[in-house]
């Protein structure tokens, strides 16, 4: 067993990993009950909603939100904490990226690639 | 509505009209409802004033011949009477039923008529990958797509040694590799009779006569002609050029000249091309 060091608590920064908004990140601005949550992500482009929490992977970032923050205050507190380049240092979002461009490489890309390694 | 005045043709010196040709019905939505009928259309237009022109019987002379019992034909020899009266056999069966021709609501299309489709993501100067034929594997380039519906493409020759050739889309995967070939000019005698397959003259011509030596050796190799080097020496040197000039030029050309093959782990369903 890990470091219980990432708690399910409001502000806490969370990765979407399936479903509609998946590859995302959100804050979590609300704990409904043991398995659902009220997320928020106006800076990712995540709607205001309802989210089971085995949808989302906790990241080690947290803001300082109070409960039940309206949309204007979380996107606030993200901007202000410099949420979107501080994932993007992440290797999680690094080792996402090159995965992505990493399957959307085209033929000539992967010739590329290849010759670039030899 | 009054049907409007038509002015009375005065033999040949009806005035001939200067002006556009005004159709006097149109359609009124997209599915070419016309506004008038036809009878409507046959009083606006005063057509029962047109005298209807009897055609000449050209045909009445042929008609006669083929209503005809027998034939006249000539014959040679003396003292023959030049000529004799052949009567026509009657034919074997007679129908005793007119025979109804089967409307064809949705006529038969012949080949040429098909629609011929191309996949999206096909698009001339787009590199191709070959699956299929001498040339499998090879990287080549989208010249245009053929009235038959065949792509036309090439290596060019001088990078893989694919001349100027047809293909079928199904036999090709589409890459999203795209070369600007707008100022490549592509000779106009490019088309579907050009790169058709030529069969033997003389093979031809002997099982016309019947009397052919079917252990005759068919004709010699196949030898390419002077027309084709020069279009593929043209368009080579045209696409070449094309190359260049694109971004990637160098990287380019050693792609095109790289052979494709799907290596251990790669799975080609979840691979963009």
């Amino acid at each position: 067993m890990g470091k219980l060091d990432k708690f399910v608590e409001v502000g806490r920064v969370a990765f979407i990993a399936n479903g509609k908004d998946s590859g995302k990140v959100c804050a979590i601005a609300e704990i409904i009950d043991q398995n659902r949550v009220l997320i928020d992500g106006p800076c990712s482009g995540v709607r205001r909603q309802v989210c089971d929490m085995k949808r989302l992977h906790l990241t080690r970032f947290c803001i300082d939100l109070p409960h039940s923050a309206r949309t204007a205050v979380v996107r606030r507190k993200w901007t202000a904490a410099k949420l979107d380049e501080k994932w993007k240092e992440t290797s999680w979002a690094k080792k996402l990226e090159s995965r992505r461009l990493r399957t959307n490489m085209s033929d000539f890309d992967r010739f590329k690639l290849a010759r670039a390694k030899q | 509505m009054a049907p409007k005045a038509q002015k009375k043709p005065q033999g040949k010196q009806m005035a001939k009209s200067s002006a556009p040709h005004k159709p006097k019905n149109s359609a009124i939505n997209a599915s070419r409802l016309m506004k008038y009928s036809r009878a409507r259309i046959f009083q606006r237009k005063a057509a029962y004033k047109v005298k209807k022109v009897k055609t000449p019987a050209k045909k009445s002379a042929e008609k006669a011949a083929a209503a005809a019992a027998f034939v006249v034909k000539k014959i040679g020899g003396d003292k023959n009477g030049g000529e004799r009266k052949v009567y026509k056999k009657t034919p074997k069966s007679l129908p005793t039923q007119v025979a109804s021709r089967k409307v064809q609501l949705r006529p038969k299309k012949t080949f040429k008529k098909h629609v011929r489709r191309i996949r999206s993501n096909l698009a001339p100067g787009a590199v191709l990958i070959l699956l299929a034929g001498r040339h499998k594997g090879k990287r080549v380039v989208l010249l245009k797509q053929l009235e038959s519906g065949l792509l036309l493409v090439t290596g060019p020759r001088k990078l893989n040694g694919c001349p100027l050739r047809r293909v079928s889309q199904r036999y090709v995967i589409g890459t999203k590799t795209r070369i600007d070939i707008s100022k490549v000019a592509l000779p106009e005698r490019l088309n579907d009779a050009y790169f058709r397959r030529q069969r033997s003259a003389k093979k031809s011509a002997a099982s016309a006569g019947g009397s052919a030596d079917i252990f005759a050796k068919s004709d010699a190799a196949y030898a390419v002609s002077a027309e084709r080097r020069e279009d593929q020496a043209a368009v080579d040197k045209a696409l070449m050029g094309a190359i260049k000039a694109s971004g990637d030029g160098p990287m380019l050309r050693s792609y095109l000249r790289s052979l494709f093959s799907i290596k251990s782990g790669q799975r080609p369903h979840a691979m963009v091309f």
